[in-house]
Parts: C-alpha cells; structure tokens; sequence
C-alpha cells in the first residue's frame, strides 16, 4: 500500500491541542481514516482527552465520547451492544493511552474482551501517563526516567500483549505512529472482525521522551529497526510480523540508536542496559519461532 | 394480575415491562435476585433487551453510560458495595445527562461483612445528580420502577433515577402485587443529545472555568422541574392504576402533635407504631419520606418530629435528620437506628416517640443520649 492510496477524508482537524510533534495525534488521523465516519471513538483520561480540543470546540469529526479513566472499555460495550440492540453497525473503537490500558483500565479491558463485545481496542503507547507530565506506568520501559521514577524504572514493562492475547482474541496486531499505512491496514483489517480486536500502537512522545519534536517519526523508525518494538498481526492464533519488523529482524540497529537520542534513558546504567539487550534479543527470537510454527 | 412477589422480583417485573435495550448488571447479595430473574427473562426470550454481564459495578454504570448516550432505555441493579465501587460513574451518569434507572438495594457497608439494610450505601450518592426515591412496599416498588423510567427520560429531567429498596426486609420478603400493562404510561425514549455519527459531536470533552459551572447549574435546574414531572407522573399513574404516594406518605399527620418521618420499610412500620400511640391518647402521625432527591418540602409546623434514621454520617448525625432540620430551621428528636439490619419494630419506634426529647440524638441500643 502506498500512502497516496489512503482515504483523502480527514476527520482530525488541523486545530488539535496536541504538541508540536505528537504521534499519537498521527496515528488516530490513520485509525478514523481506516474506520470511516460511522464511527465512535470512546477516550477515557488520556493525551486525546486534550488533543480534541476544549468545549464548545471540537477538532474531531466523528462523535468522540469522553469517559472516566478506568472505564472505555465498559463504556463501549455498553454502547457496541445498544447500537446492535438498534440494528446499527456502528465501529466503537476504543482510543486509550497505556495507563488507561495497562494500569487503570485492564480490568475493563479484560471484561470487555472476555464477554466478546464487539468492538476495537486502541491502545495508543508513549509509555508513561503523559497528559499529567509523565509519571511512569506500567508501560514505562526498565531504565527509563520519568516524575515518578527520577532514578530511572527498576522494573520492566508489563506484556500487555500477552495479556490480551490471553482472551483468546481473533485479531490482535501491534503497530507504530511511524508506519502510517501499516496502522491503516491493520485497523481496516481489524473491523472486518466481529467481537474485540485490539491494537497497540507505539507512539513516541518528544516532551516526555525527550527529543526534538522534528525526530518523532525518526524516533517510531528506530524503535522498530533496532527490534525493540515488533509490528505484528496475530489473526486466529497465528502470528506473522510486519514487513518492517522482518526486515529489521535480519539486522537489527544497536540498542543505543534507539535510546542515545531520548533525554529519558540519559544515565541508564549497565545492568539495565544489558537486562533490555537481553529481553530484546529474546523477544525477537520468541517471535521469530512463533512464527516458523504457525 | 395479582400475585405474590419478592421486592426484587417485583422489581425486575416492572423492568420486564419498560423493556430497555440495555441492561448491565453485577451480582451483589441481597441485589442478586433482580439480575438472575432479568437474565432469566433475557436467555428465555421473555424480554428483548441485551443483558451485559460485566466484570464489576464500575463496568457496570459504564456500560449502562454507552448504552444511554445510543439513545436506548437502560437500566442496572445493585447494593451496598457495588453501589460505591461505581461512585465515580454515578457522577459521570449524571453529568452526561442519561435517564438510567437503578435499583439499589439498601445494605450496610464493612468492614465488617454485613449484608443487611442500611441506607448509608444512597446517603453516599447524596450529591451527585441522582434521583433518589425509596419504596415501603413490594407494590410500591414494582411501581416506582415503571414510574422511575418515564421521570427520568422526561425532557424536563434527563437524569438518572435510583430506586431504594430495603436489602431483606423488602428485597425479600413476600407480599401481594398488583401488575398493571403499563402500555403507553412509558413513552418511547427520545434522548435529544443521542450519538449520531451523521451529526458528530463531542461528549464530556475539555470544559473550563467558563463553562463548568453551567453545566452544573443545569443539573440542579432540571432536579428542580423534576418536582412537577414527578408529580404529573403519579397522577397520570394514579388515574390509569389507581395507587399514588406522593413525595411523602403521611399517615394522620393533620391532627398530630408529634410525627415519625422515616424511610424505605421502617416509614411502614411508623404507621403501625402511630396506631398504639393514638390508642395511648398521643396525637402522633408517620410521614414517610419517599422521594430524597429532590427534597420534598415538608410542612412540619407546630409538629415535634421524631426523626429515624437508618444512616449516619460520623462526625455530624443522623443523615435525614440534618436534612430536615436544615431545610425546615426546626428541632428535631434523632434517633439512630437499624444499621446493619439491626431489628427495629413498631413498639421500639412507639417509645421513642413517648421518650422524645426534641434536640437531642440516642443510637438505638447503645445508649438512652449522647
């Protein structure tokens, strides 16, 4: 797919109160672009609660509904279940951060995946609660200074993937802001599945990673060409990674590409160093076998 | 149809009848009863709505908030824990202007576990924009319901109802009931702020300084000209089925020098306790508060009160009896009693009445003052 082969329509106006440099912004201009305009996306507390913009205003051109911070998956099958109870086929995708996914909101996640809704889970990644000045999550990687982990993490990232690929799900893929058509085709692929799907984007974050607002697409490319982020589809169980992924599988850029140039891994030490080489390189090899079984 | 029901069953018959599109719902002791029998209803094919059996009452609010904002009738259930564990969605419920209609079952907050009645569960949903309205009876229940989601979809309202039943003493107990065929009494739901994705717009976005506050003051607006609705939909009820209770029910107040006011299944009891102290020659009378939110105005001139409350609120007193006191710059005589399904009976509330001393507060069982 070529970039020109994408719906010309936009439903994310050029007045956003997003950062200079968000990609999260960027990846939900693909994400409404893939779904079309029947269409509801359900935000709980996150970066989009914002980047919408501030009553009476709206940049978006889809019914966005805002709703509390544990609660977007809940919200959605109550609503995915009363527009099928009205004969709608309206998409009700889920865009939520990773602390509304991996921490406050897992929960709900998981009911919602559990009971079969029929809906798509957005979860949208810059690894740290971002929108409150970042504060670490669940998401944040071992090393990785944030307000709340000054010193840097101590522990690693939570598997969120593993997790929702628990629930036995019959399309889960990961994607990031840097690869725009690949998010397009993903989420296009993932509405053409009735019951949850789920996605979980990387998008980097230039004031909370800390590096210049011009790099963000610079910064999703390195993270997938040094293997520390993987795109990948899993469709009934099977798993087949992303062209991008494979061919930076072959030879992946050092680590330190990657992080030398994000203020938030300044002074990361050795043992983190090494530990995040070590589950990286296990990581593409856990994927890279799955993938020769399937 | 007569028969003989249990609070809750009663309870899930009259949501069989409005027939939401939506319920969402998570089991709690003494609530279970209304969600097993709507799932039943739902899986037999008795009732067309979608049940959603979620994974905890804050999923629960939540949903039924998605499913509101769709434009369908929706309605949950539940009790005590799961009642605060939602707390945050209640406020979201009522903030976002949705007519959903809740049963809670009144029961006692640990530690330590007690499953029984109490209304300090609803005392805690006070403030948020709730209606709030409690049943005395299994029939009276039944018809709160059917006349809970025709108050809360009304124009005039477009907020969400809570209907207050007793955990046991009402919830389970088995009393006749008279079921009517509501047919037109509930109009069609037509929520005006609808999600339509022809029309996109934003919900609960972003709201500064500027704007909050009127939005606020739109909800207290509506909880006022939710007196009159409420008022029109009893008489509309009365007319086609023949039962009204009004904001409170009083039991020969006009002549009485002293009257009990109290809620949910002990305002029944008081009426009891008014018969042996009229046979004692003491002019006393029982008003029962049935509807909380809004606060009915309450003509209590040249009356002593006897107030009961099953609740209380640590540091201050009895929750109704400030209420009233408040709003009524009178003294009251308050007595605490009832929590956690302690036993309280007609002659208990009868020598409270004779022990009254206006302007003080006993707890019931622990001491005579304090």
């Amino acid at each position: 797919m070529i970039i020109a082969e994408i719906p010309k329509e936009e439903y994310i106006k050029k007045c956003t109160s997003a950062c200079a440099g968000c990609s999260s912004s960027l990846t939900l201009r693909y994400v409404f672009k893939a779904a079309g305009p029947d269409t509801v996306l359900v935000v709980p507390a996150c970066c989009t609660s914002v980047i919408q913009g501030i009553y009476p205003n709206t940049a978006m051109n889809v019914p966005v509904y805002n709703v509390a911070f544990a609660a977007a998956a809940a919200c959605a099958s109550g609503m995915s279940e009363a527009f099928q109870a009205q004969g709608k086929k309206t998409h009700v995708i889920v865009y939520a951060g990773d602390g509304g996914t991996l921490d406050i909101g897992i929960q709900s996640m998981s009911g919602a995946f559990e009971r079969g809704t029929d809906f798509l889970y957005i979860c949208y990644d810059n690894e740290a609660y971002g929108n409150t000045g970042m504060q670490r999550s669940g998401a944040t990687p071992l090393g990785a200074r944030t307000t709340t982990t000054p010193a840097g993490k101590t522990v690693e990232k939570k598997d969120i993937d593993a997790i929702a690929a628990a629930h036995h799900l019959e399309y889960m893929a990961t994607a990031c802001s840097a690869y725009p058509q690949d998010i397009f085709k993903k989420v296009a692929k993932a509405l053409t599945f009735r019951g949850p799907t789920f996605i979980h984007i990387l998008a980097p974050c230039p004031p909370g990673w800390r590096y210049p607002t011009e790099k963000t697409i610079e910064m999703g490319k390195l993270a997938v060409k040094s293997g520390m982020w993987v795109l990948y589809e899993r469709e009934h169980g099977k798993l087949s990674i992303s062209a991008p992924s494979k061919a930076a599988m072959k030879k992946p850029l050092p680590l330190e590409d990657y992080l030398a140039p994000q203020g938030r891994f300044n002074g990361i030490d050795a043992k983190s160093l090494e530990t995040l080489k070590q589950h990286l390189a296990a990581n593409l090899k856990k994927l890279a076998a799955e993938e020769a079984l399937a | 149809m007569k028969e003989i029901s249990t609070g809750n069953k009663a309870i899930a018959k009259a949501v069989k009848q409005a027939l939401p599109g939506v319920v969402a719902a998570y089991p709690i002791t003494p609530q279970t009863e209304i969600v097993e029998t709507i799932a039943d209803y739902v899986t037999s094919g008795q009732m067309k709505s979608r049940y959603i059996p979620v994974e905890s009452e804050h999923s629960a609010m939540a949903a039924c908030i998605g499913a509101s904002i769709t434009g369908v009738r929706t309605f949950t259930a539940t009790s005590a824990h799961g009642l605060l564990y939602m707390h945050e969605m209640t406020n979201w419920a009522a903030g976002a202007r949705l007519p959903i209609v809740m049963a809670n079952v009144n029961r006692s907050l640990g530690p330590g576990w007690n499953i029984w009645a109490e209304h300090t569960d609803a005392m805690q949903e006070r403030d948020t924009g709730w209606l709030q309205v409690y049943a005395s009876t299994v029939q009276e229940a039944y018809d709160t319901t059917l006349m809970a989601f025709r108050i809360a979809e009304h124009n005039d309202v477009l907020l969400p109802v809570m209907v207050n039943l007793d955990g046991f003493s009402l919830s389970h107990i088995m009393q006749p009931l008279d079921t009517v065929e509501p047919g037109d009494f509930i109009p069609p739901i037509h929520l005006p702020h609808a999600i339509d994705t022809g029309n996109p717009t934003g919900y609960g976005g972003l709201t500064g300084p500027d704007q909050h506050y009127k939005f606020r003051w739109d909800i207290e607006r509506s909880m006022r000209d939710s007196v009159k609705v409420i008022a029109a939909t009893e008489k509309d009820f009365a007319k086609r089925f023949g039962r009204s209770y009004g904001p409170t029910e009083n039991y020969r107040c006009e002549d009485a020098d002293v009257i009990i006011i109290a809620m949910g299944t002990f305002g029944k009891e008081a009426e009891v306790a008014t018969d042996i102290l009229r046979k004692e020659g003491i002019r006393a009378g029982s008003m029962r508060l049935r509807w909380f939110r809004p606060f009915p105005d309450l003509d209590l001139t040249g009356k002593e009160v006897v107030v009961i409350d099953r609740d209380y609120s640590f540091g201050y007193g009895g929750i109704v009896a400030h209420e009233i006191m408040a709003k009524n710059h009178c003294e009251v005589y308050s007595v605490i009693a009832g929590l956690g399904g302690q036993e309280v009976i007609y002659d208990d509330m009868a020598e409270f009445v004779r022990t009254r001393r206006i302007g003080e507060e006993i707890w019931f069982g622990v001491n005579d003052h304090v």
